[in-house]
């Protein structure tokens, strides 16, 4: 009976645990707005004091977007060390990979034009020299014809 | 047809770099110059606009507002403890002048609104107070902390240069009373 109990409590008391944040990742995910570094990175007196609202929010079992929130409610979307996903605010989420994407388009083109040109060049120039101009061989043909003859 | 593509990716990267070095002079061109730094190359400039919410009541109130009477603007947080130590004297300056029309506005900073409630009322502050937690006033002053008080003339001008830390301080009493004058006869 004992056992069942405690597992019922185990059962309760777990989820809500799990559901905490934790006030350290939070720390590093919000901006001291008087230092402009995270809150983890500052001893700034502003930081030490939206830290303790945090721990407490925390000992509340607050969510992570709750504390968030609030503190958005008091220092603006600036509190927060990575932009919010709405807005204008998308540039910034969006440009490093589309910078990626463009880099790797303009390698891959340069690297497939790079060995189609070897491929060329290796089949033009199977005894290691450079291919003579038309022109040229006929010209050269016709100076051995005559030298022959 | 490659040659063609090659030209048209080069003109493509130089207008990128272009457009994105004129965006750098753009930015450094249009950069807002706090007040400070022209008061203290002796200029006046008009005081910095703003519209807060009221941290003593409920609503919202100007700078406007105070376009004719002469104000002391002081800059404060709750976290900061010459904010404390200067509060007594800025109370007792604003119920010695308030009849000569003379107005203390508080502006706090960065700070967490409940805090400041409980600074002010701790610290008897009875003079207006409004919240700016986000600090957008701290760039258009260009404050470099807190405390920090300045002076706006009945033009909207600001006049005498600001005082930075608390103006219970030996060395800036002396300077903050004689601002204050200067700001009630100005």
């Amino acid at each position: 009976m004992r056992f069942v109990l405690a597992l019922a409590v185990a059962l309760v008391l777990v989820p809500a645990a799990a559901a905490c944040p934790n006030a350290a990742d939070l720390e590093g995910e919000l901006i001291c707005p008087t230092c402009k570094t995270t809150l983890d990175q500052s001893d700034a007196p502003a930081a030490r004091r939206i830290k303790s609202l945090i721990r407490q929010r925390v000992a509340e079992c607050a969510s992570e977007q709750q504390i968030k929130d609030e503190l958005v409610a008091q220092f603006g979307p600036a509190v927060l060390a990575a932009p919010p996903k709405k807005g204008f605010h998308w540039i910034v989420w969006l440009l490093p990979p589309m910078g990626i994407l463009a880099a790797a388009t303009v390698i891959s083109v340069l690297v497939w034009r790079w060995s189609r040109a070897r491929g060329d060049e290796a089949v033009a120039d199977s005894n290691g020299r450079p291919p003579l101009d038309p022109e040229l061989e006929r010209r050269l043909d016709r100076e051995l014809a005559r030298f022959d003859g | 047809m490659a040659g063609r593509l090659k030209v048209a990716a080069q003109v493509v990267a130089l207008a990128l770099v272009a457009g994105l070095f004129a965006l750098l002079v753009w930015k450094v061109a249009t950069q807002e110059e706090g007040a400070a730094p022209k008061l203290g190359r002796g200029e006046t400039p008009a005081a910095p606009a703003f519209h807060l919410d009221r941290l003593d009541r409920p609503g919202k109130l100007s700078l406007a507002a105070y376009r004719g009477r002469p104000v002391v603007l002081n800059f404060w947080a709750s976290w900061c403890v010459p904010c404390k130590q200067e509060a007594p004297l800025l109370e007792s300056v604003w119920r010695r002048y308030r009849d000569r029309g003379l107005v203390v506005l508080g502006v706090d900073i960065n700070d967490l609104r409940g805090d400041a409630r409980r600074f002010a009322r701790q610290n008897k502050m009875s003079y207006p107070l409004v919240y700016d937690g986000p600090g957008k006033t701290t760039t258009q002053y260009g404050l470099t902390g807190v405390p920090e008080t300045f002076f706006v003339a009945r033009s909207g001008k600001l006049v005498c240069d600001r005082v930075e830390a608390g103006v219970h301080l030996e060395g800036n009493k002396e300077r903050f009373e004689d601002c204050v004058e200067e700001v009630l006869g100005a």
